[in-house]
């Protein structure tokens, strides 16, 4: 195995009491002191301050020097219109391979003259060489790694980022996108997250990365939250961890993905199609896929994990899906589990059994998100 | 107070052996977040895998440390398992045994021993 990488901010881990753990090639912290729960809903109750370093920042700059010819590029690898992406404004996307799976989600805005990509750390080589391979007749693919990435989550995250940006950050709105001065030299702003809170991630100079990050905790709101906590507010915000909720095998509409594929990419749009694995999700899109991703909440307390096995019925029969996240969460007080179900068992309210340690425990399906979230619309 | 390899603590109270796990396990746990209890009037042999503990990372279990009978669990923690991580020591007791020979316990070691074993 090869040496584990470190984030810029390595030290202020060790410094504040982080358990560290091997995390997508990079060595990150998985809890502090507070523990899993309590930094679970101090991000809820207040704001958390998550290293995301180890995410992959990419700028992808069309060579004519128009960002529509950016846009346009990139739209040829993800089901996603970016043409209609305004300056200023961030979009929910993903890679797809030829089958209609997904290689990767990532975020991608429009930033003037050029379009910023922010994508999963254990893909990030895959999704730099995919787009060298398929974009550089067009466009220029640049792999920032000189800047570090903050998230700061949650309903203090407002007032505790507008402390360090002197003209404030209340003026953004979910998904929108600056370049903010600060004393931390310009930040890179987004008003987006991964914990179904309000909060901002931050691009910062490395240089500036643990200064900015001591600021922000500085802040009697903001307590430093790890990759545990991380996993069980993504879960409650109803949203896809890739490698487990979402691969290479699974389709934007099997993973109820559907949302983020706009009008003019579907059949009948301005652009339809004409990205990988186009027949098959557009087929998928009319006639409803096979199986779908849903919300599952198991009766009792025990959590349903990852891999556990998925039945229609109490007794008998072959499994019919599996759980692809499960944990408990600390903010709806009881087990929570995503997984994918034959689409006739996926409607609201039904029930399903999940095997856990040889027994069959219901479960039943549920809306997603599983705690509603609190974006600044 | 007696100590397992598997980080339980054995207490001897009114003849019977009480069982719970250690401080050094409920941190190495982390926040638990689901108990189950075995049957009080089971019989269980050593080593059977009688409670289940989930915390938030992982599923483990808890092993009947000797022979003998099931005779009380502590339904207190169903309903609120972060008691494992608040009183290990105390409150958040497992279940009480009742076994042939206390004699049985001789063998586990004392607290010095643990302290060594957990370093």
């Amino acid at each position: 195995m090869s040496e584990l990488k470190r984030t810029g901010l390595y030290d202020l881990h060790l410094e504040l009491g982080a358990k560290m753990v091997p995390f997508a090639g990079y060595e990150m912290p998985v809890q502090y002191p507070l523990g899993v729960m309590k930094e679970h809903l101090h991000c809820r109750a207040q704001a958390g301050l998550f290293d995301v370093s180890h995410m992959g920042q990419v700028i992808l700059r069309a060579k004519s020097g128009v960002v529509d010819d950016a846009a346009l590029a990139l739209e040829a690898l993800v089901p996603v219109a970016l043409l209609e992406l305004k300056e200023g404004r961030q979009r929910y996307a993903m890679f797809t391979n030829d089958a209609g799976g997904i290689l990767d989600d990532l975020m991608v805005a429009n930033r003037g003259d050029h379009l910023f990509l922010v994508v999963n750390a254990a893909c990030k080589q895959a999704d730099i060489a995919h787009l060298r391979a398929n974009l550089s007749e067009t466009c220029e693919i640049e792999e920032i790694t000189d800047r570090a990435l903050l998230a700061l989550q949650g309903p203090a995250a407002e007032a505790a980022l507008g402390g360090v940006v002197p003209g404030g950050v209340a003026g953004m709105k979910f998904m929108d996108v600056a370049v903010l001065a600060s004393g931390f030299g310009d930040l890179w702003i987004s008003r987006s997250g991964y914990t179904g809170e309000d909060g901002f991630e931050i691009s910062v100079a490395a240089g500036h990365a643990e200064a900015l990050a001591r600021a922000l905790l500085a802040n009697d709101a903001v307590e430093p939250i790890g990759l545990g906590a991380r996993d069980s507010l993504r879960l409650e915000a109803g949203l896809c961890l890739y490698g487990n909720d979402i691969d290479e095998t699974t389709t934007p509409v099997e993973a109820a993905l559907s949302w983020a594929i706009q009008k003019a990419r579907r059949a009948g749009g301005a652009r339809a199609g004409g990205f990988p694995g186009a027949d098959r999700i557009l087929k998928e899109l009319a006639e409803g896929p096979a199986r779908l991703r849903v919300g599952l909440r198991p009766e009792g307390r025990a959590p349903m994990r990852a891999h556990t096995a998925l039945f229609a019925d109490a007794e008998g029969g072959a499994p019919v899906g599996e759980v692809t996240s499960g944990a408990f969460g600390p903010s709806i007080e009881g087990p929570m589990s995503m997984g994918y179900v034959p689409a006739a068992l996926a409607a609201e309210g039904a029930t399903i059994y999940g095997e856990v340690r040889g027994k069959r425990l219901p479960a039943t399906v549920t809306a997603l998100p599983f705690r509603p979230s609190t974006y600044k619309r | 107070m007696k100590y397992t390899e598997e980080h339980e603590w054995l207490r001897v109270e009114d003849d019977l052996v009480v069982v719970g796990i250690t401080e050094h396990a409920s941190t190495q746990l982390g926040d638990v977040v689901f108990v189950e209890l075995p049957e009080p009037g089971a019989t269980v042999s050593k080593d059977d895998e009688i409670v289940v503990i989930e915390s938030v990372k992982a599923a483990s279990d808890i092993l009947a440390p000797v022979d003998g009978e099931i005779v009380e669990v502590n339904e207190a923690l169903v309903d609120n398992p972060g008691l494992v991580n608040e009183d290990p020591l105390g409150d958040a007791w497992f279940f009480k045994m009742k076994v042939e020979d206390l004699s049985a316990l001789d063998d586990f070691m004392d607290e010095e021993a643990y302290k060594a074993f957990i370093e």
